[in-house]
């Protein structure tokens, strides 16, 4: 099966009757996801898109067996969600949410540090497009369409850039296993690096392929975990470099605040690390067959 | 969302931190009178911009009567102060802060902010204040100290003074200390703040500690839930082309350049950017036009760009996921024709409905010219613009 998902992953949606979560829920279940219903507090009993609605989460797992999330819940109400997923015992779960503050979702993480590690929560997100594994399963916001099945793990903070890498990689015929969005926002449910270890874990991926961007010390740990830890070549790319200094280019995270943040030198150090270097953000497709052909 | 110095001091006095006795002017008469109201032979005239190293850039005077104060705020009022952190660009000083001349015995350094690798909150001193912290780290590393805080327990008592101790002070200041290290946690997770900077933290000759000087930075976020922190914005700080970004709903950073950019999300267009400058161009701008595009936000977006009247030729660059090609093609077209657009513009279309869109631009008689990849898009945009430029010159 591919990691993190596949299409028996029993998936709820968390702000499931919102425009938004209905919208997206239907897309979902439109490209084959395994929807078995939705929370909306104050709902519960109701019927949505053919689905059972809840009342809390606890009750989806209990009653219809959910594994997977995705929250839509607006941004102030957000980190409460998940946090109720966590406590639920929900496996994996995508906030797409865009908009939560940055504290709140410094409370989810220390929420989440107080699982053991087997019994606790990945997220992914917020602020990001989601996850899919090509023809089994989306639990996300991408155009399914442009991502054809195979066997790159793509991890990336980038909606709009990882569909430019899927769309460039299905021109050449490249198929993706899994293509994980993390997210744009300043603190993150799972960085790069954790992406990776599961990539690195998945026997359907043979190679990786990174989006990284500006700011943060991710992409650069990243790199140190896939040359320490990693049997399976990493290719990188990293937008920003003409993005100057303290500024926020458009998400919240991605802003140069201090040395070793800029695009320049993370690509420099990843490089050091042995990762392939995408020089530019045209050469996604072209860099993954260059790097498959030599497999 | 940055705010002024006095602005923070005002919330920090809140908190039991001490600072001088100042008092804001928006005018030369207001500086004499705020300093005939406060007692003392020497006075600071600080203006107020959003940005640090304000003192090397004669953005901070220190006046001996109040005379020398009157002409202090004449110098500074209306000025443009380009500091080290400000851009090239610099920020205009329309408000003065007035404030007591302190006898400084020691001067040391003191910050609270979210910390983005180990995702909790870093309180970060050093007995050497007054300096920029930055070259401090590069020369003397061992000089900074760094304590993690866990937001699910909060500063410890015990945590606060150990950084009293790292900052050097007097064990009979110590009490004092812990109040004032605490006051700016606080402050920070209160108020959502990601950043509470006070450099420098000093002790008068009187034995008193106080903040000189005060930073406070807030999660744009959770302004929501902070109303009267938003009421602090002065967009007179920022750059005006964001300020109307922003109130479109886009999100805009002008730069240098002179290709105008508008594209779907924020990674694509950092990645566009770096396409158009490999290609050999500079992009005026980031624009990140966002989810749903309608044709009326686009609009928006194209008059947005196109109002920076350095912009020689305008790129678009669109990968539609929930978006459609086709609305964003009707929305170009309507937005070329609204705004009578003369200059170049080059439009790539990908992802859900492309075939449809490129049929609206091929229709719709425009001049415009399609591109099908990022490195196309990025050359042909370039290449539009090197002929304007030609044009222009053989004109002069």
């Amino acid at each position: 099966m591919a990691t993190l998902i596949d299409e028996k992953t029993r998936i709820i949606v968390q702000g499931f009757t919102g425009k938004i979560g209905t919208f997206h829920a239907q897309e979902m279940i439109d490209y084959g996801s395994n929807v078995v219903g939705g929370v909306t507090p104050g709902k519960g009993g109701q019927k949505h898109l053919g689905l059972p609605v809840f009342n809390t989460v606890k009750e989806a797992v209990q009653q219809v067996g959910a594994e997977a999330s995705i929250v839509f819940v607006p941004p102030a109400f957000a980190a409460d969600s998940i946090m109720e997923a966590a406590d639920a015992g929900i496996k994996y779960c995508v906030s797409i949410t865009d908009g939560i503050p940055t504290q709140d979702m410094m409370t989810v993480k220390s929420f989440l540090r107080r699982f053991s590690k087997n019994e606790r929560m990945m997220l992914t997100g917020p602020n990001c497009s989601g996850t899919i594994s090509p023809g089994r399963s989306m639990l996300g916001i991408m155009p399914g369409h442009i991502y054809i099945q195979g066997n790159v793990g793509v991890v990336g903070r980038s909606g709009t850039l990882g569909y430019e890498a899927a769309d460039q990689m299905r021109m050449l015929g490249i198929g993706i296993s899994t293509s994980v969005g993390i997210g744009g926002d300043p603190i993150i449910g799972s960085s790069h690096r954790d992406v990776l270890e599961k990539l690195e874990q998945d026997p359907e991926t043979k190679i990786a392929l990174m989006i990284g961007e500006i700011g943060g010390p991710q992409e650069v740990e990243a790199g140190k975990f896939a040359k320490e830890n990693m049997s399976k070549p990493l290719i990188a790319y990293i937008a920003g470099l003409t993005a100057p200094e303290g500024r926020r280019m458009g998400h919240a995270g991605a802003i140069i605040s201090s040395a070793g943040e800029s695009a320049a030198e993370k690509v420099a150090i990843l490089q050091d690390l042995g990762v392939t270097i995408c020089p530019t953000p045209s050469l996604m497709g072209a860099t993954v067959a260059k790097v498959l052909s030599k497999m | 969302m940055n705010i002024h110095e006095y602005q923070a001091k005002e919330i920090l006095t809140e908190y039991g931190i001490k600072i001088a006795e100042g008092g804001l002017a928006f005018n030369t008469e207001e500086a004499v009178q705020r300093a005939r109201e406060i007692d003392g032979d020497t006075w600071v005239v600080k203006a107020q911009i959003h940005s640090g190293a304000r003192g090397k850039a004669g953005g901070i005077k220190i006046c001996k009567t109040h005379t020398e104060v009157e002409e202090a705020a004449e110098a500074l009022l209306g000025k443009k102060l380009v500091t080290h952190q400000s851009g090239p660009a610099g920020k205009v000083c329309s408000r003065l802060y007035i404030e007591a001349g302190s006898k400084i015995a020691k001067e040391m350094y003191l910050c609270f902010m979210i910390d983005r690798s180990t995702e909790r909150v870093i309180m970060i001193g050093s007995a050497q204040g007054g300096m920029d912290i930055e070259a401090l780290a590069k020369t003397n590393p061992e000089a900074i100290k760094k304590i993690y805080i866990e937001p699910a327990v909060g500063l410890q008592d015990f945590q606060a003074r150990k950084m009293a101790f790292a900052l050097g002070l007097d064990t009979t200041l110590l009490n004092h200390a812990v109040k004032t290290i605490k006051g700016c946690y606080r402050a920070l997770r209160d108020l959502d703040a990601n950043t509470v900077e006070i450099n420098p933290l000093v002790v008068t000759e009187n034995n008193e500690i106080i903040a000189l000087d005060a930073k406070m930075d807030f999660d744009e976020n959770a302004l929501f839930r902070r109303r009267r922190i938003a009421e602090l914005r002065d967009n007179t700080q920022v750059d005006s082309r964001e300020v109307a970004a922003a109130e479109a709903g886009l999100s805009y950073v002008g730069l240098d350049g002179d290709i105008g950019c508008m594209i779907n999300g924020a990674g694509l267009a950092m990645a566009t950017m770096d396409m158009t400058k490999l290609a050999g161009g500079e992009p005026a701008n980031f624009l990140d036009v966002g989810g749903g595009a309608s044709a009326e936000r686009t609009e928006k977006a194209f008059r947005l760009v196109l109002a920076d009247q350095g912009v020689k030729a305008m790129l678009v660059n669109i990968f539609a996921g929930i978006n459609r090609c086709d609305w964003i093609a009707e929305g170009v077209v309507q937005a070329v024709k609204n705004i009578d657009m003369k200059l170049p513009l080059v439009v790539r279309l990908s992802g859900t409905n492309v075939e449809e869109g490129r049929r609206i631009i091929a229709d719709s008689g425009l001049p415009i010219i399609t591109a099908d990849t990022l490195a196309d898009a990025a050359e042909k945009v370039v290449k539009a613009r090197n002929e304007v430029v030609a044009q222009t010159s053989e004109g002069a």
